[in-house]
Order: C-alpha cells, then structure tokens, then sequence
C-alpha cells in the first residue's frame, strides 16, 4: 500500500513547455509522424472504406431482393461483391483493427510518448491510402474492378481468366496494405517491448495492449506469405510462370493452401483487436477489473498460436488436404473464445453495468459473436462443411463474425472518441444506432444462415424463382437496410455532436492509462504519470481503496 | 424434528457417501435414460433446418447435424440466459463501487475444462461420420464428372455414354438407385463446386485434380445441383440435375444410348457439336477418361 503515498511521477516537461512548434493544417497532416494523428487519418480512412464497401453490399442486397433482378449485370455483380469483400477486409477491418485505434490508444495505455518508429508509422498510413486508391482505381479501367472473388482462386484469378488491369491494381493494393501492415506489426511489437513507462511490466499491460502485442507478432508471421504469394500470383499472370496452372506443371491448390495460411491468422488479426476493445469497454461500464485478467490473456495467446494451424479447414471440399488434424484444430479454438466469452460475462457479474452506447456495442458484440462462434463449430467438422460450404450459410456464418466486429468497433469510437476528440458524441442518436445496426445484423444473418441449409450458393448474381429463397432474401435485404441506417445514424451523430458536448480527461471514471491523460493528450501524451502497479492505474489513483482482489478475497464492506 | 427433516426433504443437498447411489439412480432415471432415448430415435429431434436426404452418407451427416446443433442450442441458450440475467441484474442504481472481484480459478477451470471435453466429443462424432463418408466401399457403377465454363460433363467409362450440357440446357447425371457410384470428379478450367443439396454433399471440381468420391441413392427422383465455387461470369447459372432411377431402367438407359454422346441426357449430338460445347481451353482431359 506504500505506493499510493506517492500516486504521481512526474514525467517529461511541464505543460507550458511542451508545445510543439511546427506546421499546421493540411501540411501538418501531410507530414505527421505523431500516432495520435496517424491512427486519426487510419480511422478515418477505413471507416469511410467502410461506408464505401457497405454501399457495395446495399448494392448486392437489392439485387438480391428478387430471383432475376437487372439492376447489375453478372458481370458488374461479380466484380461488387469481389470488391466489398477486399474493401471491407483488407481496407477496412484490418487497417482499422490494427492501424486505427490500436495507433492512438497503445503507446498511451504503455506510458509511451510515441510508437517506437514514428515515421515508420507515417509511411505505414500512406502505403495505406495509396493501396486503397490502388485497389478501388479499378473500377475506372476498362475491364473493370477484380472478378475472381476476395479470395482470387487460382486459375480464375490468371491472366487468361481474368485479363485486364482491374485484377493487377487488386494486386496491387493489396501489396501495399499488406507491406503497411507488417510495418505497423513491426511497430507496434518494438513498441510495447521496449517503451513501457516504469512500472508497466508485461502482466499489468490492459487487455487491448496484449491482444494488440499477440495482434502484430501474428502479422509477421501470416503476412509475408500473402505477400510471397501475391508475387507468385503476379508472376503467373504476367511472366509467365506455372506456378499455379496446371499446364505448366504448377499446383492451383498451392494458392488456396498460401492464401489461408494468411487467411486464418488474418481471421484474429481482424478479431483480436476487436476482442481487446470489448476487453476495456466491459470492466470500465461494469465498475469492476476484467474477471479473469490473465485466463484472458492466455485464451488470446492460445487463440493465436491455435490459429496457424487451421487454415485447411477452409480448404476441407478440395479433398486435397482432408486430415483429421485440422478439424481437430479448429474445433479446440472454441475452448479459449469460450474462455473469453465467460470471462466478459464474469465481468458484468455483480458489477454496476452501466448502458453508455459503448456499453451497449460491447454488449451487442458479444451477442453476436456467440452466434457467428457456435455457427463456426459445424464448419469445423468436414462432414457438415461439405454440404454447408460456399452456401449462404457459410456467409451468414462470417458475417455474424464480422458484424459483431463492426459492433465492437463501434464501441470503440464511442468509448475512446472523447480521447481523442475531447468530445463526446450524442448518447440517444448513438443508442438509435446501436439498436439499428444490432436488430439489423440479426435480421440479415439469421435468413442467410436458412438460405445456406436450403441449398442457396454464394456468389449468385439471379437465381431460380425458388419463392422460399426470395423471401429470405427479402429478410436479408431488409436487414442490411436497418445496418445502412444505422451508420447514416453514426454519420449524423458525428455531425450533430461536432464539438458539442466536451468530454473532460476522464468522462467514464476508466481504468487505464489514456484516462489519467487530457483529452485530446497532449503531443507527446503525458505531463505526468501515476505509480503503474495493476493493469488499472488510473483506477488505482482515483480510487485507491477499491483494488483488485485475488481470488477467495473480499473486500472488508464496513472498514 | 430436525432427524425426521434431514431425512425426508429432498431440498436438502446431498450428505455424502450415503446418497450416492440414489443420487445416480436419479440421474439414470431422469437426465441418462431419456438422453439415450434421445440417441437412439435420432429423428425425432427437430431438423435444424437440414433434411436427411437421399443417400446413404447423407442421413448420418443429417444426424450428425441434429446432435451438433442440439449442443449449440443448448450452449447457446445457457450463455444468453447468463448475458441477458447480467444485463438485467446488476444494471447500475447508484453510485456504488461493486466488490472487485477478479479471479474465481476453480470457476475459470471448469469453463475451460468442459468446452474441452464437449470438443473432444463433437471431433469423435466427426471422425465416426467422416470416415463412413469418404470410405471408397466396393463400386458398382463408374461416372467421370467433368466441370468446365458453365456446365457438366458426365461420363460413363464402361459404356462409352457421354452426357453434356452449360447454362441455357441443364444436363442430368443418370444414375442408379441403391448402388455405389464411383465418381470421379475434374475440372477442364477454373475450380467449380459440385453440390447436390438433397445428398448433403458438396466437392470441389479441381484441375489438375482426380478428386473421388462414393455416392449411395437411397431414392429414386431428380434432385437439383449446382456449381458452388466462383467460376467466372455465368457462375450463377450452372446448374444440373441428377435424376436417380431403378436399377433395370438404368441399364435400360445405358444399353439405349452405348457409344453416344447426349445433350442434356435426351438429344444426341454429333461429336463436333460436343466438341464445340466444352470450349477446351486447356487441351487433354475432355475425353480420355
């Protein structure tokens, strides 16, 4: 207890010492290497990617809404949902798990005053954004945007298949956001070694630091194999290698084999930021630390190490890599998400839950993630994939996984916005949101998942007059409406609340260390730091009597 | 007072070694029996959406499907019932600071203990299903199914049958009832999917590939197919039938149409027409099975 005697280090300057002497404007946007304004310009940048890849997708929906519906052709239906499914993967979920957020709260939540590479980190944005042009330019050549599917099968996705630019600016893109991300894993794994304030050692890291640190080391080791084989695929397509046909003696299998083996790691670089987000938004609205801290963070390291060696089981109906082996893998990661969800409701338990919209999103996510959870375990035994895979239901399946992201993304802005922003946004418009887009996600996933069990396959752009199949659809479409409207709800709360209602340095009474800060942190974060001594300082400071307990321990109630 | 209450109020817990067996007893009679029940008749469990399907393997993926899903329900409802009492309960009334409470490891060690054990069952059942379903069992009738941009071709090796067919006319794969059929299964292009819904089935069409697989009908009648796997433009409209029928009338069906190639199981074709149709971008397969 001695420590708290002494709450306060003083660190670095003093306020009146520290401004920062510089550019301003657009030329400081330009030539930032500040994480708080980088990791701005990524959320930015992938919510409005976002927004781009779910006009894709309203697109996609309306069409749908009838058996032979003209408002695309097939060929621009192949190319819409060949580019939502890139836009929303590659450009916005992963850039804005692991380049957004993760960008502005890390080195805060460490004590840190910047990522350990800050240009690093600027050139990690703008490899960024020029692969978002790059990817998106497709659109205006000729042939038009990539055809083959997020996925890009091999042989669908060479030359003579699909010719034409499109195809090579999706390449393209996707070199430069996957060169943007190893960068940012590089960034972020020497930052959280090496620049933890004192006190700060590896067990009193928040959640969302740890999910973030085990985040980055997955990236190093999944997307160098994309990008290898997205040289590969290059290659084939223009220098003519065999690599992947057959005629040259190549394998098409192998890019399947390549691109999951990114592909499932991906799967938690996408999700464990998001499970970090949630991670934070719980414990602060429950008023409690998060039920079982390090179980937590095990189940991360697990889910993690587990995923590497999955990737078959997307891969179970080409009969080619059929093992026991990868069945068994991918069911036992039900163990350590099951952990997770237990743990996040081991927090709300006994706590005093408090309904903010993060409250609610985190909740929302939960929710949803369970269900896209308990679908995922059929698919991951062959039998039941086989009959089930490359159907609706398999896209109902990641689509409640991916929803769920979105909800816990949301919670984050919510819940870290008046952070960054010193402004909190419109609780009522955020609510009307968050019920919008939670009813809206299950509405539109719960018929897809039917689609899939009545034998609808993916990627149809018509199909037969089938009348149970075109009143799912209709559902479907119904629901990705309300999910529409959901984020026209956000839009205009970011309008409505632009500088509105200020936030103060610590509006959610929280737990870490971007709460002991201002709001926004000054430029290099801290003036000064309290005594790190759990993973809740700014808890431990302002309520230095209510810490944490070990288990079998309470606390005395009448002292 | 108290003697006569311990011994007769069930409410009471358990005092233990005594109670043991009528503690089992209980058990056998209320959760063991009804469960096995259950197991046995695995039919009158509800559907989960999934029909049994018309061939062999198919009913037992069908069961395998109703069992993994009673499992999910019954973990789903139990963790929305916690979610949803945690929401309601412990909503915020005041300003208190709840007790902080952070670790519960024998509670921690069973949720991680059970989901274990729940996985290792569900990967037996798997295993079980998976293997009956991909055994190769002595075959009766051989059909070589080749898929290319946007049909199906399906051969008979041993009767020099070819039937064939794209978009605009649906071909039909013969096949007989009650028999093993040994499919062989290429592609002469992209990768397509076949999938048959009514046989709880899918497989890949690979180049490059021999992918094999043994289908069993169980019923006559014609069930609708599909490709599954993106395959370029006219993905969308792939389709095929496969119409099962008895076991005479299929060699009936066989000895009518020797050495002939079919539009759409019914129209002969000249082989310049046939070879027109399948568009042999990558020369070789079309023909050599």
């Amino acid at each position: 207890m001695t420590d708290v005697l002494d709450p306060v280090v003083h660190h670095g300057h003093d306020d009146a010492h520290d401004e920062h002497h510089g550019p301003t404007g657009i030329l400081k946007w330009l030539t930032t290497t500040d994480h708080k304004i980088i990791g701005l310009s990524y959320t930015v940048t992938s919510v409005l990617m976002l927004v781009i890849g779910g006009l894709f997708a309203e697109i996609i929906r309306f069409q749908l809404a009838s058996p032979d519906g003209h408002l695309v052709s097939l060929a621009q239906y192949n190319e819409l949902f060949t580019m939502h499914g890139s836009v929303m993967i590659y450009l916005f979920a992963g850039p804005f798990a692991f380049g957004g957020l993760p960008n502005i709260i890390v080195p805060i939540q460490i004590g840190a005053p910047d990522m350990a590479f800050p240009r690093l980190n600027a050139l990690s944005y703008w490899l960024y954004l020029t692969g978002c042009i790059t990817m998106l330019s497709g659109f205006f050549t000729a042939g038009g945007a990539a055809n083959f599917g997020w996925v890009a099968y091999a042989p669908l996705s060479n030359a003579l298949n699909s010719p034409g630019a499109g195809a090579d600016l999706w390449i393209g893109g996707l070199l430069l956001t996957g060169f943007s991300a190893i960068f940012t894993g590089v960034n972020l794994c020497a930052t959280i070694f090496y620049l933890r304030a004192p006190g700060m050692t590896l067990f009193r890291m928040p959640v969302f630091t740890w999910n973030l640190l085990v985040t980055a080391i997955l990236i190093l080791l999944a997307f160098p194999v994309l990008t290898a084989g997205l040289i590969m695929l290059y290659c084939d397509r223009h220098f003519g290698t065999h690599i992947f046909s057959v005629q040259g003696g190549g394998v098409p299998v192998l890019w399947q084999n390549i691109f999951w083996f990114w592909g499932h790691p991906e799967v938690y670089i996408l999700a464990l930021p998001f499970f970090g987000i949630v991670t934070e938004v719980i414990p602060v609205f429950s008023r409690k630390p998060v039920f079982g801290y390090k179980g937590m963070v095990f189940a991360t390291m697990t889910i993690a190490a587990l995923s590497l060696g999955v990737w078959a089981h997307h891969m179970f109906t080409t009969g080619t890599v059929l093992l026991p082996f990868f069945s068994f893998m991918s069911l036992l990661i039900a163990v350590p998400t099951g952990i997770k969800i237990f743990n996040w409701i081991g927090t709300m338990w006994r706590g005093e839950i408090w309904f903010s919209t993060a409250m609610l999103m985190a909740i929302g996510f939960v929710v949803t993630f369970l269900i896209g959870g308990l679908t995922g375990i059929y698919l991951a035994s062959p039998p039941l994939d086989f009959f089930t895979h490359d159907t609706y239901f398999v896209v109902a399946h990641f689509h409640s996984v991916v929803m769920a992201l979105v909800l816990g993304g949301m919670a984050g802005l919510y819940y870290w916005g008046p952070k960054i922003t010193g402004y909190i946004l419109n609780e009522t418009i955020g609510k009307i949101q968050f019920w919008l887009l939670f009813i809206g996600t299950q509405v539109f996933t719960f018929p897809m998942y039917l689609l899939g069990l009545y034998g609808m396959p993916r990627r149809m752009a018509v199909y037969p007059h089938n009348p149970e199949w075109q009143h799912l659809n209709e559902i479907a479409t119904l629901g990705a409406i309300m999910i529409g409207l959901s984020t026209v709800a956000f839009v205009i709360n970011v309008a409505y609340s632009w500088k509105k209602y200020p936030a103060g340095d610590n509006p959610w009474d929280g737990h870490t260390l971007e709460w002991f800060t201002t709001s926004p942190p000054p430029h290099h974060n801290f003036y000064r730091l309290p005594q790190i001594r759990s993973e809740r300082p700014t808890w431990d400071y302002n309520h230095p009597e209510h810490r944490a307990l070990e288990h079998g321990q309470h606390e005395e109630t009448h002292a | 007072m108290t003697k006569v209450l311990t011994v007769d109020t069930p409410a009471l817990p358990p005092q233990g070694a005594a109670n043991r067996p009528r503690g089992w007893r209980r058990f056998r009679r209320f959760v063991a029996l009804p469960l096995a029940a259950l197991a046995l008749s695995g039919c009158t469990l509800p559907k989960f959406g999934v029909t049994k399907g018309d061939t062999t393997s198919s009913v037992s993926v069908f069961h395998l499907w109703q069992w993994f899903s009673v499992g999910a329900a019954i973990i789903g409802a139990f963790v929305l019932v916690l979610i949803v009492w945690a929401v309601l309960r412990y909503r915020r009334k005041g300003d208190n600071i709840p007790e902080q409470t952070q670790y519960h490891l024998p509670l921690e060690v069973i949720y991680t203990v059970v989901p274990l054990l729940i996985v290792f069952v569900l990967f037996a059942a798997t295993m079980v299903v998976e293997n009956k379903e991909v055994a190769n069992p002595t075959n009766n009738v051989a059909v070589n199914v080749n898929a290319f941009q946007w049909g199906w071709k399906f051969s008979y090796p041993a009767s020099d049958v070819v039937v064939v067919g794209e978009t605009t006319q649906t071909p039909t794969m013969v096949i007989p009832v009650n028999t093993n059929i040994h499919v062989q299964l290429t592609s002469t292009d992209v990768v397509h999917g076949f999938y048959v819904k009514d046989f709880n089935f899918s497989r890949f069409a690979l180049p490059g590939v021999n992918n094999v697989f043994t289908l069993r009908p169980t019923q006559t009648g014609v069930f609708f197919g599909q490709c599954t796997q993106l395959c370029g433009l006219y993905h969308s409209l792939m389709f095929f039938k496969v119409r099962v029928v008895s076991q005479s009338d299929f060699k009936n069906w066989l000895a009518k149409n020797r050495n002939v190639a079919l539009y759409n199981a019914s129209t002969k074709i000249t082989d310049q027409q046939l070879s027109t149709l399948v568009a042999t971008k990558y020369t070789g397969t079309i023909g050599e099975h």
